[in-house]
């Protein structure tokens, strides 16, 4: 089996996965499209009191009060220009369910599993425990959010 | 759920808490001394119920209990008992016991048999004497009797009513079945002009091998209470005209279901009829109770016949339950299901106001068919919301059951007689208020019996009744549910009750303390009177958590005793969790909710009353009493604090002993009813906020918690003071807070 066909290959071994592409602070990243369940703007969110930085607060999402992460401030990014980021992706992990707030959704990528690569170990990034992978796509380098190491369980808060 | 057995099983086990329920009714009644011979026969059906459902899944713990206490019922049914206290108190055991196996088999954990045992033992003493005719008990389980098939779920045998009633004799042809007609149907439609009962005639059904399928056997004798005439009854038989024989009758006014059920003697040449109807040696092959029906085929419906047996029961027991409602018809659905619509009723509530808003802000006139529409729209989204939430309520009975179980064993673990009278039970309160109170309850209903009342000699000394009551009512009152537990014991000692709080350096020895104060001094945490700690209470885990868990539900507690009268607690609680009422206020941009239950008074502060207490603390004069002042934008974060609070608009907030603070806001909006949205399942907690709710504009805004927020808040109220400021408890401490 050539590459070529792996990646078209949709049905069967799940070797290749769709991810949606983003950008956050100017990086490339994307999440498992399976754990995306939305996409829409920016609202105004209602700010949560003794939350951390990354938390912006909630917003109403039909209804359900959604929580609003500022992804690049959760990834401790300080991006040089305040950019317009009224994307929200609305993730689910588990049971739970959050809103990140991107700089803007770029793409739905096909990546066949061979393709991704395991993280370097820099311990000077804090970050790289919210990366799982990375992979390169027409030369930008694409990292995969792990979500469940982004989005804190409800214990953590609660401390 | 994919196992068709197991959801039958599951349906079982809902069936067998509300026959538990009926059983338990009707045993109170026995013992309230209001029971009747169908008084018995109710306790007795659901205990066969259990039993023969029981049977049907292998369970076979659960079967050999019913049996025996079956047995017991049945003696006392034919007489061979008599019905005295002492065997009545063993019925209620027993019912407790069969209410725990149902729930051991249906969670699936071995019995406790240390429990069934003792219980077991005392049951077979009882029935011993009249082993030797068990034999007969058992045939007689099984008679079927001829069954009176209620499908008009309603009680039909009110006296009062003085309708005409028609007698209907229906006897299908063979190609009534063939044209694929349905008797049932018929009957639903008469059932919608009045109320039915239905009588099977199924004497000339031939045993089984000579039984031809393609022939009617089964008629029908229907008793029909109607204001309609003879057109309209007829009218229901228009389809199977000339398929069958129809015989309408008017009866008399007022004559008893039991004489409609006797046949007439067959009119003209319809020579079909049997002349007697309860002929009791029919060829039978099964020994269901339903057997009259199942035989026929015909009805995919069979399966609701004990139930419908279940549902014709109460009437009997309206008779002697003081003011119970009738039965209704009940459907079950799963509570899920109720939370999604009310989620979404919710939803339209939002999305109506949202709406009005944008049509007054599209400057429509107010009087234009748009906005008169909306406003209909409007009402119509109260009333289905208020419809909604309605659903969720559940009548407070199962919990007062569950009460009167507990006063059984209480009284029973510390050797006083105590009756639980119980009034109100109708009343209905959202399911989670339900659920929640069960707990607190269950620990005021324990104190009441073992602190409240007195000891059975003590009592009659007093020249009281030897046998103490507990009261335990609930009535709805200005959309609260208030809810109270009332003893006649000795009331409370207050001289002790201070002496033990001074001893347990609760409050300093020189207080003054009113009679109410002293009262409260029981909802101190830590506290308790009991010189000795019984099994039942007194652990010092008392009042305090019963009062949080309280007012967790939004609602108030409070005391009134008498000493030598009694005591009472009242507990106010709101008719659900879904709303709440709370006033809007702003801070620092942000729009917060307050309770407002939780809010005494509000008021705008002057310079006078606005005293410096710490280099970063205020505290504010209300009345002669200080009051710290808390700065819900700096509490929350949302800015620093002020450097000037004069003008500022205060809520006084905090519980009825005290624990108070003033929080100060920047402008109350609103006051209305928001519908609670948790925070909780998609964040967690946050300290000071209860929860969430979206108002009319979409934006969310937040529910505070007032007691969170009042110890956990820090009381600066300064701005940053170079100093080393004062601590949070030293603060907390001087408020008089008790955590």
């Amino acid at each position: 089996m050539t590459d070529s066909e792996a990646i078209k290959d949709y049905s069967g071994d799940g070797s290749v996965r769709e991810y949606l592409s983003f950008l956050v602070g100017g990086q490339d990243y994307c999440v498992d499209i399976m754990q995306v369940r939305e996409i829409r703007g920016g609202a105004k969110a209602t700010t949560l009191p003794h939350s951390p930085s990354f938390m912006r607060g909630v917003i109403n999402l039909r209804g359900t009060v959604l929580p609003i992460m500022d992804l690049a401030c959760r990834l401790d990014m300080h991006t040089e220009t305040d950019t317009q980021r009224n994307v929200i992706i609305v993730v689910a992990t588990g049971e739970r369910v959050v809103g990140l707030m991107v700089d803007a959704v770029s793409d739905i990528l096909a990546i066949s599993h061979e393709d991704l690569q395991p993280p370097p170990d820099l311990p000077a990034d804090q970050q790289r425990s919210f990366v799982s992978a990375l992979t390169i796509m027409e030369n930008r380098m694409i990292r995969v959010l792990d979500l469940t190491a982004v989005v804190p369980s409800s214990d953590e808060e609660a401390a | 759920m994919s196992d068709p057995m197991a959801e039958i099983k599951a349906s079982f086990f809902i069936e067998c808490e509300e026959l538990l329920e009926a059983l338990q009714d009707g045993l109170q009644s026995m013992y309230d001394g209001e029971g009747d011979a169908e008084t018995v026969n109710v306790v007795f059906r659901a205990v066969h119920s259990i039993k023969g459902g029981a049977g049907a899944f292998g369970l076979d713990g659960l079967v050999g209990f019913a049996h025996r206490f079956e047995t017991a019922l049945d003696d006392l049914r034919s007489g061979k008992l008599d019905t005295d206290p002492h065997l009545l108190k063993l019925f209620f055991t027993c019912n407790d016991v069969l209410g725990d196996l149902v729930r051991e088999c249906r969670d699936e954990v071995p019995h406790d048999s240390a429990k069934l045992d003792p219980v077991l033992a005392e049951l077979d003493t009882l029935i011993g004497g009249v082993q030797s005719e068990d034999q007969t008990a058992e045939t007689v389980d099984f008679e079927v009797t001829p069954l009176s098939l209620d499908l008009s779920l309603d009680g039909q045998d009110d006296e009062t009513v003085s309708d005409p009633i028609w007698k209907i004799r229906f006897q299908p042809g063979p190609m009534l079945y063939a044209n694929g007609n349905e008797p049932l149907f018929l009957f639903r439609a008469l059932r919608d002009i009045g109320d039915l009962s239905v009588t099977c005639d199924h004497n000339d059904l031939p045993p089984l091998a000579e039984l031809d399928c393609e022939h009617a056997h089964i008629g029908w004798t229907l008793t029909l209470e109607t204001t309609e005439g003879r057109a309209a009854i007829a009218e229901a038989f228009d389809f199977v005209e000339g398929l069958c024989t129809l015989d309408i009758k008017q009866k008399e006014t007022g004559s008893s279901n039991l004489e409609a059920l006797v046949p007439l003697p067959p009119l003209g040449g319809d020579a079909e009829w049997p002349a007697d109807n309860g002929a009791p040696d029919l060829p039978r092959n099964d020994q269901v109770n339903s057997a009259p029906t199942i035989e026929q085929g015909n009805f995919p419906e069979v399966a609701e016949t004990p139930a419908a047996r279940l549902e014709a029961a109460p009437p009997a027991e309206r008779k002697t339950g003081a003011g119970a409602a009738a039965p209704r018809a009940t459907v079950r659905v799963d509570l899920d299901r109720i939370d999604r619509l009310v989620n979404l009723v919710g939803e339209i509530v939002l999305n109506q106001a949202m709406l009005s808003q944008s049509v007054q802000a599209a400057g429509i006139p107010p009087n234009s068919p748009v906005s008169t529409g909306l406003e209909e729209f409007q009402q119509l989204t109260r009333d289905i919301q208020e419809s909604v939430m309605m659903i969720r309520a559940q009548p407070v009975k199962s919990l007062f059951q569950r009460m009167s179980r507990i006063v059984r064993e209480a009284s029973a673990a510390i050797g006083k007689d105590v009756r639980l009278r119980t009034d109100g039970e109708n009343t209905e309160v959202d399911k989670t208020v339900i659920e929640r109170l069960a707990d607190p309850l269950t620990h005021m209903i324990r104190n009441a019996v073992d602190h409240g009342l007195e000891a059975n000699d003590v009592r009659e000394r007093m020249g009281k009744a030897r046998e103490g009551s507990v009261f335990l009512t609930a009535v709805h009152r200005s959309g609260r549910v208030v809810i109270e537990v009332a003893d006649d014991g000795a009331g409370i000692d207050r001289d002790k009750v201070f002496r033990k709080a001074v001893e347990k350096d609760l409050i300093p020895a020189d207080s003054q303390l009113s009679d109410g104060e002293i009262d409260n001094l029981l909802f101190l945490p830590g506290f308790s009177t009991a010189d000795e700690v019984s099994n039942l209470s007194g652990r010092g885990v008392g009042m305090d958590v019963v009062r949080s868990a309280i007012q967790s539900l939004g609602g108030r507690i409070s005391i009134q005793s008498e000493p030598g009268h009694g005591t009472t607690f009242s507990i106010s609680l709101p008719l659900t969790l879904a709303v709440l009422d709370g006033m809007v206020v702003n801070v620092a941009g942000e729009t917060l909710v307050v309770p407002l239950n939780s809010i005494f008074e509000t008021l705008a502060v002057t310079q006078e009353d606005l005293r410096a207490f710490g280099p970063s603390t205020h505290v504010v004069n209300i009345r002669d009493s200080f009051v710290p002042l808390i700065d819900l934008g700096a509490e929350l974060g949302y800015r620093a604090p002020l450097d000037d609070y004069t003008g500022g608009v205060v809520l006084l907030i905090g519980q009825e002993d005290g624990l108070a603070a003033a929080v100060v806001v920047d402008a109350i909006e609103d006051q209305r009813q928001v519908v609670i949205k948790g925070l909780q399942e998609s964040y967690g907690r946050v300290p000071g906020i209860a929860a969430a709710t979206i108002l009319g504009d979409g934006q969310i805004a937040l529910i505070l918690d007032p007691i969170d927020l009042i110890t956990q808040a820090s009381g600066r109220t300064r701005p940053k003071a170079p100093r080393h400021q004062i601590s949070n408890h030293e603060n907390l401490n001087s408020s008089g807070a008790e955590e």
